[in-house]
């Protein structure tokens, strides 16, 4: 027994090494796992956080209505009811934030209005649309067509 | 339209994701696999014939698997977090679980084997050399000088143990990065039960022409002769491993062909069109059946040892080859075609970026470097190769 | 008892010490956190599309990458027009930069065409979140898929794993992106970006666990699919109206 062991004393040595590893990688782990990791599942909770104070940039349609209470009224009535402002104006969360610092631009009507109304096959048939070329004769859209009550 | 995109790709799908060194990683852990199996050919099933290279094969494989995460780290957008999959691994994640697979192989068997094996080389070298070289033989001694024949008798034993838990754990090693692909039911070129099995055995073949190609090399480089017994005995195994490997991939090219799955029709236009030089000419023709028939032939006639040098030397060249291409075909091949079968990038290699050529390049000479390295400190070679 | 206006004094001389003492020693421990009015388990969320108002206008995509500052020339979200010229040929598909300028015309009657939005599946059984080797990318309590940006390796295997090209790897942050179906708004009351500004309604957000949510009547009334239905990933983005030719 004794010879046994003087005879394979020497493989202490490298088990040695890997336990000293294993216990060095234990103590660097738990330092280093970030806190409450698995609160919810496999992941950081503190991720959830991070991703809701993304800032907001579409305001939505209410906002709007709060101020600009005429157009919105004028657009309850009409084709394009259900058209959020901002699908036209653009994002407008910090210019309800605080209007006089951040004033939109008004949009180009040209293409805007050719996004949605320009002829296409793939296009739900009862859409209204029309081949903008043919139809207006070089006009633009708004000279007949009022954005927030459309319909003639 | 997108240049180099035909037909239709879901937009995010038009570049590649895993590029280049993606391709390199199986490749070098499947030399490690390849390496360390022929290398317990001696050990555990007692084939004589191929000792001269039982310690050459551990060598290569250390080499390699020191290697083997440098093109991960060059290819994770975030590198310095890495460690993170030793932190919280996520278990139903093949990948983290390689962390694992991969320190368990270097450590318990790759390192240890060949510290039992070169033991007595290294207290001899403890004892025998002077300055900042005494240093370092000592410090691998791990403090412990006893090479009684007792001890040495233990450290056969032991390494014998080892070499067998090693076995299943080259297996696991290499049919892991296997998995890795093969798990993946979004992507049907890379989906099947078969790709652990496949990507095992051409690792097998890759890693034992690897080890007949260092041992040629080395023992000319060291003008020794090159023991023909064991030339022989490598290239037989590597022509039965290869008939293997081989019938593996005309099985999963029959099966899918056969099949016709959904999927069918745009993979073989892929394989017809972007892969066919790399898939058809390098992997199949040149890197499969080329060897193939080289091997064969010197199975069924005679040559001189000369010739069959040449003919073995030539067979493991083209084998590197085809297996490298392999490996390209099922990581860049599994990206060229979208998932909505209705089009087709094209990956066009970079040559001084993170990811490029240039890196590549690098990750495929260092080991060799290391493995020169390596043999100076633990001189493969002893006493009984005779000049 | 007698009080004096010294000892008025006095009393509130204390009083105002301790009040201040107090109002110091909560500045310094902090305020009690005020309780989130959002609980995650009271919510599951997913989507409802129908194929057949959607009009390819493009600006869900456009409010997406305005919304989220998405990465030029990645997707959040984008909208595929299908041609299909005849039976049992394929169909051709396009997505001009994710359709966010919308689409060229298709001037073509005798043809079968229709758009289809597409958005990450938020898959109850995620195949993205299980290959994750780190917990970077998971499935919230309430049912939307998120990646951790501070986690995350940029080792893209979450990419390859989804079936659908939802997600990508975000070249300023190098790690993966994906859409969060506004995880930011939804837990404040808002829809997400491209519901808000979808001017047909097509696309709508739906809550599973709201006993008054559309999506319940949306779901018995209609014949509805997912994408892909056979990846078996739980995907909770709903389709009305959708081709069996979609891919």
């Amino acid at each position: 027994m004794r010879r046994l062991l003087r005879d394979s004393g020497h493989l202490i040595r490298p088990a040695a090494v890997l336990l000293a590893g294993l216990v060095l990688f234990l103590i660097v782990r738990t330092a280093l796992v970030p806190k409450a990791f698995g609160q919810y599942g496999h992941y950081r909770p503190g991720a959830l956080q991070l991703i809701r104070q993304h800032p907001v940039a579409y305001a939505g349609h209410d906002q709007c209505a709060m101020c600009h209470d005429d157009e919105a009224k004028l657009k309850a009535t009409g084709k394009h009811a259900g058209v959020n402002c901002e699908a036209c104006h653009g994002p407008l969360a910090q210019h309800a934030s605080d209007p006089m610092a951040n004033v939109p631009k008004l949009p180009e009507v040209a293409n805007l209005c050719r996004r949605c109304h320009e002829k296409d096959a793939a296009k739900p048939k009862s859409f209204p649309q029309v081949v903008t070329a043919e139809h207006s004769g070089g006009m633009l859209c708004t000279e007949c067509h009022k954005p927030h009550n459309p319909h003639l | 339209m997108i240049p180099g995109v035909d037909g239709f790709m879901y937009p995010n799908e038009t570049e590649l994701q895993w590029s280049l060194l993606i391709v390199l990683y199986p490749y070098i852990t499947g030399l490690v696999a390849g390496a360390f199996i022929l290398a317990s050919l001696e050990r555990v099933f007692k084939v004589e014939a191929v000792r001269p290279t039982y310690r050459l094969a551990l060598l290569t494989a250390l080499a390699f698997l020191l290697v083997a995460p440098l093109p991960l780290q060059l290819h994770l957008g975030h590198p310095e977090r890495s460690f993170e999959m030793y932190l919280t691994p996520h278990a139903s994640s093949a990948m983290a679980m390689f962390g694992f697979v991969y320190l368990w192989y270097l450590t318990v068997v790759l390192l240890l084997e060949v510290w039992l094996e070169f033991r007595a080389d290294i207290v001899y070298m403890a004892q025998t050399t002077t300055g900042f070289t005494r240093l370092i033989y000592r410090a691998l001694t791990l403090g412990s000088q006893n090479v009684s024949p007792e001890a040495r008798r233990i450290d056969e034993k032991v390494g014998y143990v080892i070499t067998v838990i090693g076995i299943p754990s080259a297996f696991l090693l290499h049919s892991y990065v296997g998995f890795i692909f093969g798990s993946i039911k979004a992507n049907p070129w890379w989906s099947t039960p078969l790709m652990p099995i496949v990507f095992l055995f051409s690792a097998m073949v890759s890693g034992i022409a690897a080890v007949l190609l260092l041992y040629v090399g080395s023992m000319k480089a060291k003008k020794l002769r090159i023991d023909m017994r064991c030339l022989d005995t490598i290239a037989k195994y590597l022509f039965y491993v290869f008939l293997v490997d081989f019938s593996l991939e005309m099985l999963d090219l029959i099966h899918r062909t056969y099949e016709a799955d959904e999927s069918f029709r745009s993979l073989d236009f892929m394989v017809h069109t972007r892969l066919w030089g790399s898939h058809v000419l390098l992997q199949i023709c040149a890197g499969t059946l080329g060897p193939l028939a080289i091997l064969a032939s010197t199975q069924l006639w005679k040559f001189s040892e000369a010739r069959r040098r040449v003919l073995y030397v030539t067979a493991c060249c083209l084998t590197e080859v085809g297996i490298f291409a392999m490996r390209w075909n099922v990581v860049i091949g599994g990206q060229l075609f979208s998932k909505s079968f209705l089009g087709y990038t094209t990956y066009k290699v970079a040559f001084a970026a993170r990811e490029g050529l240039l890196p590549a390049i690098g990750l495929m000479i260092l080991p060799f470097v290391i493995f020169v390295v390596l043999i100076k400190l633990l001189p493969p070679w002893t006493a009984h190769e005779s000049a | 008892m007698d009080l004096s206006r010294r000892d008025l004094f006095k009393i509130g001389g204390k009083l105002l010490v301790l009040a201040s003492a107090g109002a110091t020693l909560e500045q310094i421990v902090g305020a009690e956190p005020a309780p989130d009015a959002y609980k995650m388990a009271d919510h599951w969320w997913g989507m409802i599309i129908d194929i057949e108002e959607c009009i390819g206008c493009g600006n869900c995509v456009r409010a997406c990458s305005k919304e989220n500052q998405v990465a030029d020339g990645y997707f959040r979200t984008w909208v595929e027009r299908y041609v299909i010229e005849e039976e049992g040929k394929q169909p051709q598909v396009e997505s001009p930069k994710g359709a966010i300028e919308g689409f060229p015309p298709l001037l073509r009657e005798d043809v079968k065409s229709f758009f289809v939005p597409k958005l990450c599946n938020h898959c109850a059984d995620s195949p993205c979140v299980q290959v994750c080797p780190v917990g970077a990318t998971f499935r919230s309590p309430d049912g939307v898929v998120l990646v951790d940006k501070t986690y995350c390796l940029g080792c893209r295997y979450c990419v390859q794993a989804c079936p659908y090209g939802c997600r990508f790897l975000d070249p300023r942050t190098d790690t993966v992106d994906k859409c969060t179906l506004c995880y930011h708004r939804i837990t404040q009351g808002l829809t997400t970006a491209c519901c808000e500004n979808c001017p047909t309604g097509a696309r709508q957000l739906v809550d599973f666990k709201n006993p008054k949510d559309p999506v319940h009547e949306f779901l018995r009334k209609n014949k509805v699919q997912v994408l892909k239905p056979y990846m078996a990933t739980e995907a909770k983005v709903f389709y009305k109206n959708l081709d069996g030719a979609v891919r």
